[in-house]
C-alpha cells in the first residue's frame, strides 16, 4: 500500500526557541497516529507544520490527493493548500470556538464546507446538515440554534460534523477531548473511534492523554522538548516502552 | 494646502472642494475599480466639512469626477429635498458652480444614497453611491485579513452562508437591503443599503456606478453593461421584493415604494421613494388613489412581483 502522507525533516523554531525539529512521519490510508508528548514539547507546531497552517523552516509535506495527484503541500500555492484544507483535509481545535462560527446555527456551521464548495441547493445542504447531526449524535430539533447554546461536548461534535461533511482523507486533530468532562470525553471517543472505522478516515491527533492514544491510535510518536524519541505500533510502545521518557510517561498514567 | 481667506471663502476653494492633488489620487484609485469591476480599492480618504455618514465618501468620488459642464442631482432614498441631499447639492452648487436638476435625464452625475432611480440610466450618466460598510463579509468574518484572502481566492461560501442562516430562520431570504451580487463572475460585492428592488438594475447598466465609502475608506466600481448577479440558492430564487400595491399619488405599478404616514391619527399610503419619478407621472397625468378618489377608472391595479428576477436581469 502507498502511504496518503509524508512528512520528513520537519524543522520550526521561534527565534531561539526550538519549536520541533527534524521530524518524519509517514501515514498510510485509514491509519490513526497519535502524537504525545508533555506540555511544550512542540505537538501542536508539528501539527501545524503537518497541516500547512505555520510553515515550517525547514522540510516537507507529501500528500496523496485525490483531486490535485501527489502534491508537495508547501509548494502549493496558497489557493491551493486552502482549498485543499476546505475539501479533502479536516482540522478539529481543541477549542471548539476556534473551529466553529459561534454566530451561525448548528446547521450553518456544517453547511459552510458544502457552500464552499459550490453547493447551491439549499434543500440539500440542509438534509446532509440533519444527516451529519444524527451521526455525531446531536438532536437534529437543534440544527437552527446556536452552538453558543450547546455543551462543550456538543459544541465539539458539531465540529467534527462541520469538517467531516465535504468527506476529507486527511483529519488533524489538536487535544480534540482536551477541555472535556472525563465522561464527556469518553462519549466523543467512542464516537470518533466508531466514525474512523466506518468512514476509514485517517488521522493524525495530538494528545498528552495516554488513554486516547490506546483507544484510538494505530502508531504513536513521542516527542520530548521538540524531538521525536520514539515511534512504534501504539500498543506495542504502551506496553513495552524502550525509550527513557516515554517509560516515564508509560508509568505516570499506570500510576494514576 | 492655502491658508483660508477669511474675506471670501467660496472663493478660495478649489473646484468642486478637494485639491487637484487629492482629485488625482481618487481619480487613480477609481480607474482601478473600472478595471476590476467589484474590487474594494483602497484610498486616503480626505476629512470633509459634514460628518461620517453623510456621504462622505460619496463626495469624494463626486469631487473627483465632476467638470463644469456637469449637471448634478443628488437624492437621498430617492428623495431630491431630504436634508441630506439638499445639503450635498448646495455644497457643489457653492463649491464648484455646477448645474443642479433633480430631473434623473438631465443629470450627468447622480450621487445617491440608498436607492437607484427608477427612471433608466443612460450611457455618459455617472452614478455615485455612498457607502457606509464595503465589505459583504464584514458580518460573519470580521477579521479584514481574512476577507481580503477571501476575496483574493474567490472563497464565498460564507455568503451562501449567511443566505443559509436566512432561510432557516425565516423560511426565505429575509435580507432585504445591501443584498450582495457577484461582479462579472468574479468579485462578491456589497451595493450599499439600496433595496434589493433596485439590484436588478445594476446589471448591464449603460451607466457608470461607482461606490465610495468615506470612514472605510474604500472605492468600487461596476462599468457600464457588466454582469451583475444576485447571490442566491437554486431553490430559493432571488427575488426583488416589492409592496403589493401601486403608488396612492401617481398609480406606478412598477417604482419602489415608501409606506408613509399622512395624518396626526397614523394613517398611511405608499407612494414612490423616487420623488421625481412620481412628480413626473403626476404631470403627466397619472393619478393614484390619494388625488382621484373621484375617478376610479383612473386607478391602475397593483401587480405582484414573484418568481426568479436573476435570470431576467441579466
Ligand atoms: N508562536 C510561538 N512563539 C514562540 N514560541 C512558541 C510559539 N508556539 C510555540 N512556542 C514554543 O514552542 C515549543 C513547543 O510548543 P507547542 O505549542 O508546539 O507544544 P505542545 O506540545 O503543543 O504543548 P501543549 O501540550 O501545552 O499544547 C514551546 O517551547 C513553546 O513555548
Ligand atoms: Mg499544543
Ligand atoms: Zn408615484
Amino acid at each position: 500500500m502507498q502511504p496518503l502522507f509524508e512528512a520528513r525533516g520537519i524543522s520550526k523554531s521561534y527565534g531561539s526557541i526550538i519549536g520541533c525539529s527534524d521530524v518524519n512521519l509517514t501515514l498510510y490510508p485509514g491509519e490513526v497516529i497519535g502524537i504525545v508528548g508533555e506540555s511544550g514539547s512542540g505537538k501542536s507546531t508539528l501539527l501545524n507544520c503537518l497541516s500547512a497552517q505555520i510553515i515550517p523552516d525547514n522540510g516537507e509535506v507529501l500528500f496523496r490527493s485525490p483531486s490535485h495527484g501527489d502534491v508537495n503541500i508547501l509548494q502549493l500555492t496558497e489557493a491551493n493548500q486552502r482549498y485543499l484544507a476546505r475539501t479533502e483535509w479536516a482540522y478539529v481545535h481543541q477549542n471548539p470556538r476556534d473551529g466553529l462560527r459561534m454566530s451561525v446555527s448548528a446547521g450553518g456551521n456544517i453547511g459552510e464546507r458544502l457552500m464552499n464548495i459550490g453547493n447551491r441547493h439549499y434543500g440539500n445542504i440542509r438534509d446532509t446538515a440533519e444527516d451529519w447531526m444524527e451521526r455525531v449524535e446531536l438532536n437534529v430539533g437543534r440544527i437552527d440554534h446556536r452552538p453558543s447554546t450547546f455543551s462543550g461536548g456538543m459544541q465539539q461534535r458539531l465540529q467534527i460534523a462541520r469538517n467531516l461533511v465535504t468527506g476529507p482523507r486527511l483529519i488533524f486533530m489538536d487535544e480534540p477531548t482536551g477541555g472535556l468532562d472525563v465522561s464527556v470525553q469518553a462519549r466523543l471517543l467512542d464516537l470518533l473511534r466508531s466514525l474512523v472505522q466506518k468512514l476509514s478516515l485517517s488521522v493524525i491527533i495530538v494528545t498528552h492523554d495516554l488513554a486516547v492514544v490506546r483507544m484510538l491510535a494505530d502508531k504513536m510518536v513521542v516527542m520530548q522538548r521538540g524531538n521525536v524519541v520514539e515511534t512504534g505500533l501504539a500498543d506495542q510502545v504502551l506496553d513495552d516502552p524502550q525509550h527513557p521518557y516515554t517509560q516515564l510517561l508509560v508509568s505516570s498514567i499506570l500510576r494514576v | 494646502m492655502t491658508s483660508i481667506n477669511p474675506n471670501s471663502m467660496t472663493d478660495d476653494y478649489n473646484f468642486a472642494y478637494l485639491d487637484e492633488q487629492t482629485k488625482r489620487m481618487i481619480r487613480r484609485g477609481l480607474l482601478k475599480a473600472i478595471a476590476i469591476p467589484g474590487y474594494q480599492v483602497p484610498f486616503a480618504s480626505r476629512e470633509m466639512p459634514m460628518p461620517y455618514g453623510w456621504g462622505t465618501g460619496g463626495v469624494q468620488v463626486t469631487s473627483a469626477c465632476l467638470t463644469p459642464d456637469d449637471t448634478i442631482k443628488v437624492i437621498d432614498q430617492g428623495a431630491d429635498d431630504t436634508t441630506n441631499a439638499v445639503s450635498i447639492r448646495q455644497f457643489f452648487e457653492k463649491t464648484a458652480l455646477v448645474n443642479t436638476t433633480t430631473d434623473t435625464e438631465a443629470a450627468s452625475l447622480i450621487q445617491t444614497r440608498h436607492r437607484i432611480p427608477e427612471h433608466d440610466l443612460s450611457e455618459g450618466q455617472i452614478l455615485v453611491y455612498q457607502v457606509p460598510i464595503p465589505e459583504p463579509l464584514r458580518f460573519l468574518e470580521p477579521r479584514e485579513r481574512e476577507t481580503r484572502k477571501m476575496h483574493a481566492l474567490s472563497e464565498y461560501g460564507l455568503m451562501h452562508v449567511k443566505l443559509y442562516e436566512d432561510i432557516a430562520h425565516h423560511g426565505h431570504i429575509a435580507t432585504s437591503y445591501a443584498y450582495p451580487v457577484k461582479v462579472e463572475e468574479r468579485y462578491v460585492m456589497d451595493p450599499s443599503p439600496i433595496p434589493k428592488f433596485d439590484n436588478p438594475k445594476m446589471a448591464n447598466c449603460p451607466a457608470l456606478q461607482l461606490f465610495g465609502a468615506g470612514r472605510e475608506q474604500r472605492l468600487y466600481a461596476i462599468p457600464p453593461y457588466c454582469n451583475v448577479v444576485s447571490l442566491d440558492f437554486e431553490d430559493y430564487p432571488f427575488t426583488r421584493l416589492k409592496a403589493d400595491t401601486i403608488c396612492a399619488l401617481c398609480a406606478a405599478n412598477d417604482s419602489y415604494l415608501d409606506e408613509v404616514i399622512i395624518d396626526d391619527s397614523g394613517t398611511r399610503m405608499y407612494v414612490c421613494s423616487d420623488t421625481h419619478y412620481c412628480e413626473d407621472r403626476q404631470s403627466k397625468g397619472h393619478t393614484g388613489t390619494a388625488n382621484s378618489l373621484d375617478d376610479p377608472d383612473n386607478v391602475d391595479r397593483p401587480i405582484s412581483n414573484k418568481g426568479g428576477d436573476n435570470a431576467a436581469s441579466v
